[in-house]
């Protein structure tokens, strides 16, 4: 009896794998796995990422550690974990009730410049008297990174104009009306600075380099001379004008000030120049929290950053990556699919083709940072110094193409990228039937003819995935631009008001190295954390849209050129 | 229901016509092309032995025979299709208009312009109905675009399609039935005026109707244009054709006028293939 049901187990098994049935299970879960991973990689980077810009509660607690006096504390709790017994009592400390762990509390305290760091751990069981008190703000500075305390009283220029204490309301629409005013200058500083100083001091350089330029080819004439330096007066006549302004709206913009207590109770006198923002996020409404973090997302991805990168957006680093993901595209695109149809029409297939082929797919295989040592070694210093030499002899010694800067990371980048679009190319034009090729060329048509008007298009969609791959790589790809033309920092964008508007010789900014920046070599790591999670998913973000962008040109091909299969 | 009745009479009034034409002299005829000596070798086979024969201008001519027989390299040789085929050596001579097609100086695209092809497999480009059939003309340089309406509409009359495309001659040729496909790529070639027309099997990729739409076509094509057609089916050769050469293994047994070929065929090869004992 319980043989036979033994053998009738073994059957049904048998059946099961039989059926194909476990085989597909097995598929289905590698699928659900991917997606698993792909939406959990997401989803923690977005989780970690993304609360930065949300306008934590402030916390305001005594801390009485066991012997030391009680300290009051005021911040944002960033970040809590568990502590074991062992690890407490190794520094004298118990837990509560004496439990296995005690939780502990990362507070981000600010007020950098007067405790020396901006993150605070603190025990809980060690928290007393904890109160999210109504008039706690927090105020994000131009430097010193953030300040938490209790708005004090106004101040424009000497007069008193608000106190919190006569008046509190009133004195925080007067303290906001004023940090208003304060930005407003400041954008029109910056405005004149960037802007028109900007372009002035681009044309100065422009007629030195003229000048220098003349002198070198021995044509400098007095009335060259004269000409420059006529040009260069009105310039400086123009500068002096801004400089009046500058001057006068600095006046301005350094007017105000207010006082503030922080959490020891100390008082401190701040200018309203140094203030970003300020808000009470405990006052806060939901809706007005929900402002507050688009205006910080904005802030985020539309403005330059700040202190060191920690704080501000990234909105140059955008730029950069896609402005470099794009010239790296436009110079791929034609290199690849030429050598492509060369490869596949017109070399005499044999040996000699083989051998490219595996050469090709072996450079595919090359490490991106050797491209970025070959970069730097051959387009940078060779072909950039010689460029200099023939071209831009008036700037030497100071290298313009000389140098690693945006002309030079994009062929870098496609280079390494170069493989995958002559292989996609080439597998494109493998499928075009041959009959398609005889009807052509039975039609009166020269080989050249046929490829230009129909087998070109009808490979097109293949070419667009060469491309989404070669985007796909070069977007993400940052070991190599270290070396041929990101910067921690880039003063302008590449692509400015000041001709020739689109200047490849200049260095630019890449989110991928501003996620290593940020990450490693940032002086405030606690800070930066949460910037790099956020850079990451911007990063991801613009590969995916910068890709979809090509799937929609290539789905759009496909649908033109479709059904290859007759 | 009409329409098919109207095709119908249409092809018994053909029939009638072939009769009417019978016991036609090769000799007596007008060479469109002349085949002299002709051999073709794939690499260390040779496909083709020493073909003489000719072309007559204005007739059908249909090459049947096995598979593998050497029909289709022939007529690949007509327009230098062979000249894709790496490892491919010809000998001997094609004649068009007195000039060797083999020569050195001869412009391949100018030949295959005068000599069209239509190929077993419907292969329209994935374009417009219109691009299809002005592809030719565009690639002659033609710009004017009144002259390429013209041909076009001329074309597609000629091949019997105008009237279901009209209304969409700027959709998708891939968007046409299998059928209607064929008849595109002869408006195709015809729009280019060919003097010669080779046709590789045109209909057995298609169904019957299909196939007797474009029987009908050769019959009409006939007084314009030289036609070669490459065909499988008997019936077909028989129907549509005015010579018919049987070739075997390479070589060309038996050229003749169709109604002798096939109702008193001169060689024992051809009597067994015809009526079937091999093949």
């Amino acid at each position: 009896m319980k043989n036979s049901m033994n053998m009738n187990l073994n059957i049904s098994l048998k059946d099961w794998v039989k059926s194909g049935a476990p085989f597909i299970w097995l598929n289905a879960g590698a699928v659900a796995i991917s997606i698993i991973m792909v939406l959990g990689l997401m989803g923690f980077i977005a989780s970690k990422g993304l609360v930065h810009f949300w306008p934590a509660a402030i916390v305001q607690a005594q801390y009485t550690l066991p012997g030391n006096e009680a300290v009051n504390i005021v911040g944002q709790i960033t970040d809590s974990e568990m502590v074991s017994a062992e690890q407490l009592l190794a520094i004298g400390l118990k837990t509560p009730n004496g439990a296995i762990e005690a939780k502990r509390l990362l507070l981000k305290v600010g007020n950098r410049d007067v405790y020396g760091g901006d993150f605070r751990w603190v025990l809980e069981h060690h928290l007393t008297q904890q109160t999210l008190p109504q008039k706690a703000m927090a105020i994000e500075r131009r430097e010193w990174g953030n300040f938490y305390g209790f708005l004090g009283e106004v101040f424009e220029g000497t007069n008193k104009v608000a106190d919190t204490k006569e008046d509190d309301v009133k004195a925080w629409q007067v303290f906001q009306s004023k940090i208003e005013r304060a930005l407003t200058i400041h954008d029109d500083i910056m405005d004149i600075q960037k802007g028109q100083i900007g372009s002035i001091n681009y044309k100065i350089e422009r007629l030195r380099l003229e000048e220098r330029g003349l002198e070198l080819d021995e044509q400098l004439t007095p009335k060259e001379v004269a000409r420059l330096q006529s040009e260069r007066d009105a310039l400086n006549a123009q500068y002096a004008v801004h400089q009046i302004t500058l001057s006068h709206l600095y006046e301005e913009l350094e007017r105000d000030h207010f006082t503030a207590t922080e959490m020891t109770g100390q008082t401190v006198e701040i200018k309203m120049s140094e203030v970003v923002r300020a808000f009470r996020p405990n006052a806060m409404t939901a809706g007005e929290k929900i402002s507050h973090y688009f205006s910080k997302l904005g802030e985020f991805l539309g403005s330059d950053p700040r202190e060191a990168n920690t704080e501000g957006g990234v909105f140059p680093a955008i730029f950069g990556t896609v402005l470099m993901v794009i010239l790296m595209a436009i110079m791929v695109t034609p290199l690849g699919v030429v050598a492509a149809v060369y490869l596949r029409e017109y070399a005499k297939q044999g040996f000699t083709t083989r051998v490219i082929r595996i050469a090709v797919n072996n450079l595919a295989g090359v490490p991106s940072i050797v491209y970025g040592v070959f970069g730097l070694g051959f387009f940078v210093y060779f072909l950039g110094g010689t460029i200099d030499e023939l071209f831009f002899p008036e700037s030497l010694p100071s290298p313009t193409f000389g140098t690693s800067g945006l002309l030079w990371a994009s062929i870098t980048l496609a280079l390494l990228t170069l493989p995958v679009v002559i292989v996609a190319t080439e597998e494109g034009l493998a499928r075009i039937p041959r009959m398609i090729r005889e009807g052509s060329l039975a039609l009166g048509a020269t080989k050249w003819e046929t490829l230009t008007r129909v087998i070109l298009p009808m490979a097109s969609p293949a070419m667009m995935t060469g491309v989404i791959l070669a985007v796909a790589r070069a977007a993400g790809e940052v070991a190599p631009l270290m070396l041929v033309g990101v910067v921690k920092l880039a003063p302008t964008l590449p692509l400015n008001g000041n001709y020739p508007f689109l200047h490849l010789d200049q260095k630019f900014m890449h989110l991928g190295f501003h996620i290593y920046d940020v990450g490693f070599q940032s002086p405030n790591v606690e800070a930066a954390r949460p910037l790099v999670y956020a850079t990451a998913l911007l990063l991801v973000i613009v590969i995916a849209l910068l890709n979809l962008s090509a799937i929609y040109i290539r789905n759009h091909l496909r649908e033109k050129y479709k059904s290859l299969e007759i | 229901m009409t329409e098919t009745t109207k095709t119908r009479t249409h092809s018994i009034d053909m029939s009638a016509m072939n009769r009417e034409q019978k016991h036609l002299n090769i000799d007596a005829e007008v060479a469109a092309l002349t085949v002299k000596d002709l051999s073709l070798k794939y690499g260390e086979k040779e496909a083709l032995h020493s073909i003489d024969m000719i072309i007559p201008k204005k007739r059908v001519t249909a090459f049947i025979g096995p598979s593998g027989c050497g029909k289709s390299t022939l007529l690949r040789c007509f327009n230098r299709m062979n000249d894709l085929i790496d490892d491919c050596h010809i000998s001997g001579e094609i004649l068009l208009d007195n000039q060797n097609i083999y020569q050195k100086d001869v412009d391949v695209a100018d030949l295959r312009r005068r000599v069209g092809m239509v190929f077993q497999k419907p292969n329209p480009f994935p374009k417009s109905i219109y691009e299809n059939v002005a592809y030719g003309l565009r690639i002659q340089g033609i710009k004017k675009k009144r002259q390429i309406d013209e041909t076009v509409e001329w074309a597609l009359r000629s091949a019997a399609l105008w009237n279901e495309v009209k209304d969409r001659l700027h959709e998708s040729a891939l968007g046409m039935s299998g059928g209607q496909q064929q008849r595109l790529v002869i408006a195709r070639t015809i729009a280019v005026k060919p003097e010669v027309l080779l046709l590789d099997e045109p209909a057995s990729a298609l169904d019957p109707i299909s196939t007797l739409k474009i029987e009908e076509l050769i019959h009409e094509l006939k007084n314009d244009f030289t036609i070669a057609i490459v065909t499988h089916n008997m019936q077909q050769a028989a129907r549509v054709s005015d010579y018919t050469a049987f070739m075997y293994m390479g070589d060309m047994v038996e050229f003749g006028d169709t109604d002798q070929l096939f109702t008193n065929p001169g060689k024992k090869q051809t009597e067994d293939y015809i009526t079937g004992r091999y093949g």
